[in-house]
């Protein structure tokens, strides 16, 4: 056992250190939220009338509304930069010294995910603290009662990734997984506007909206920022995290991946 | 006693087949080198080996551990080094070796003990403080075979270890190697370059997916040269490279 913890550990703190040494990536990583939070939300919110519905009490401004979207967002373009390291790493060679290990395969890809998800709440909350200094502030015990929510957001949108890597074989194949993963994902979500705001505009696209793991993931983040929990989303959110890390783990099993019908590795 | 045991062994990427009927042995302590050129399935029976792919067909077992059935234990007796490198440039050599160190599970005090042990082979330990990017690729080589020597395997594998390297750095590798094969260590060597095998040395020659010889390169080569008994075996299809020229 305690080799396990020994391999998590190394490999936590390896991706940590990766991502201090890239400060482009930290930056922009904080910058992309903050775009939205500044200059799309304060131009939506005289567009947007919001009604109250949970977990808010009272009419919110849109900047605080679309604050545990951006945090969803986050965790998601993080979760995608963490799959595109390990498609470099596979390119590069160094994703065999992972995967050569006697370690379970299963538990050193857990470590990796759980390295990526303690990358992301770190930057989930520099934005929360940048976000509480420009006056959009959650409850104070929001911030405590949202940490297993993000936990749990965070391992379900980077077992996505690790879906994602053991699929795109090629770096260059990365640009479709921005059209076709990251956008549909972050758009058809209640990230930018409720359900019913959705419906306004067509039940269909409520439907996808309401289906989308994302929106589930947000609405988790959501709740648990005002001490709340809302139960159906946290199940979705697990059952998500549980159906994406089993097929990863079939991506990269050796014996059944789809390595097999490519060239030698 | 066999160290690595390649049984019936055959693999193919959909209808295009890597390797047929493969079959060999390696002796404890031997250094026995893979020859063959170019394509002839050296990377995939490396895969193989390592678990990186898995065939249903054949039996690999290393130090009596079969690969199939029992992966962790037969994982935990390898020592690999790939063609690709697989370093983390700007880690020290140290943070590199004790990373690995740590995905292999080792931990505590043995973590620097094995490291410093594993430098001193190699005679690499001054070179511990050193970020990997500021080595050169005989030094980066040099490192490698030691940080594969950390968890202290059995059976050592190299994939074209001497690749891109020149002359000098080539040598020097091939003598390191060939010492810790005569300090006990069981090597298994890929390479298509036939200066890099001694006589006393096991061979075993791949040619598109199969064995075509398995004795020592002294008794392969007979009266004439190791290079002119591989030419005979592969030249017909593919000319052999001699010298790091291809």
């Amino acid at each position: 056992m305690k080799g396990y913890l020994v391999a998590l550990q190394a490999i936590t703190l390896r991706e940590a250190q990766r991502f201090v040494h890239q400060r482009g990536r930290f930056l922009s990583a904080l910058v992309r939220p903050l775009v939205w939070l500044v200059v799309f939300a304060a131009g939506f919110r005289a567009a947007l009338g919001l009604s109250i519905i949970p977990p808010y009490q009272t009419y919110i401004t849109y900047e605080v509304y679309i604050v545990p979207g951006l945090c969803g967002m986050i965790q998601l373009f993080n979760g995608m930069q963490s799959s595109l390291s390990l498609v470099y790493d596979q390119e590069m060679g160094s994703m065999r010294l992972l995967l050569t290990s006697p370690l379970p395969r299963g538990w050193l890809l857990f470590c990796k995910l759980a390295a990526g998800v303690a990358v992301s709440l770190l930057q989930v909350y520099v934005f929360l603290a940048i976000a509480a200094a420009f006056g959009i502030e959650m409850p104070l015990w929001g911030y405590v009662a949202a940490f297993p929510a993000l936990v749990l957001s965070g391992l379900m949108l980077g077992a996505l990734g690790l879906l994602v890597s053991s699929t795109v074989k090629q770096f260059e194949n990365f640009a479709g997984v921005m059209n076709f993963v990251i956008f549909p994902m972050f758009f058809l979500s209640t990230a930018l506007y409720p359900l019913w705001k959705m419906a306004e505009s067509s039940d269909l696209l409520r439907d996808i909206c309401a289906v989308n793991p994302f929106t589930q993931a947000v609405e988790l983040i959501r709740f648990a920022l005002y001490g709340q929990l809302a139960l159906w989303p946290l199940l979705w959110v697990i059952l998500g995290f549980v159906a994406f890390f089993g097929l990863a783990l079939l991506g990269y099993d050796p014996a059944k991946g789809l390595r097999m019908r490519r060239g030698p590795p | 006693m066999t160290a690595l045991s390649v049984q019936n062994v055959s693999y193919a990427y959909g209808p295009k087949t890597a390797l047929d009927d493969v079959s060999f042995e390696v002796g404890a302590g031997r250094f026995c080198a893979l020859l063959g050129p170019n394509g002839a399935g050296k990377s995939t029976l490396f895969a193989l080996l390592t678990r990186l792919l898995v065939t249903r067909r054949g039996r690999i077992a290393v130090a009596g551990h079969d690969i199939a059935t029992s992966p962790r234990s037969a994982l935990s007796k390898i020592g690999v080094i790939f063609q690709q490198s697989t370093l983390d440039l700007d880690m020290s050599v140290a943070r590199n070796m004790s990373y690995f160190a740590a995905l292999h599970g080792i931990s505590g005090r043995a973590v620097q003990t094995r490291i410093d042990a594993a430098l001193d082979r190699l005679d690499m330990r001054e070179r511990a403080g050193e970020k990997v990017r500021s080595l050169n690729g005989g030094h980066r080589r040099r490192m490698e075979i030691a940080r594969a020597l950390v968890h202290e395997p059995e059976v050592l594998l190299l994939d074209e270890a001497t690749v891109g390297l020149d002359t000098a750095a080539r040598l020097a590798i091939t003598g390191h190697v060939h010492d810790l094969a005569e300090a006990g260590l069981t090597v298994f060597w890929a390479t298509h370059l036939v200066d890099e095998i001694r006589p006393a040395d096991d061979v075993v020659v791949l040619h598109r997916g199969r064995v075509r010889a398995r004795e020592t390169a002294g008794s392969l080569a007979g009266e004439g040269s190791l290079t002119d008994a591989f030419m005979a075996m592969t030249a017909a299809e593919a000319p052999p490279s001699v010298g790091g020229v291809p």
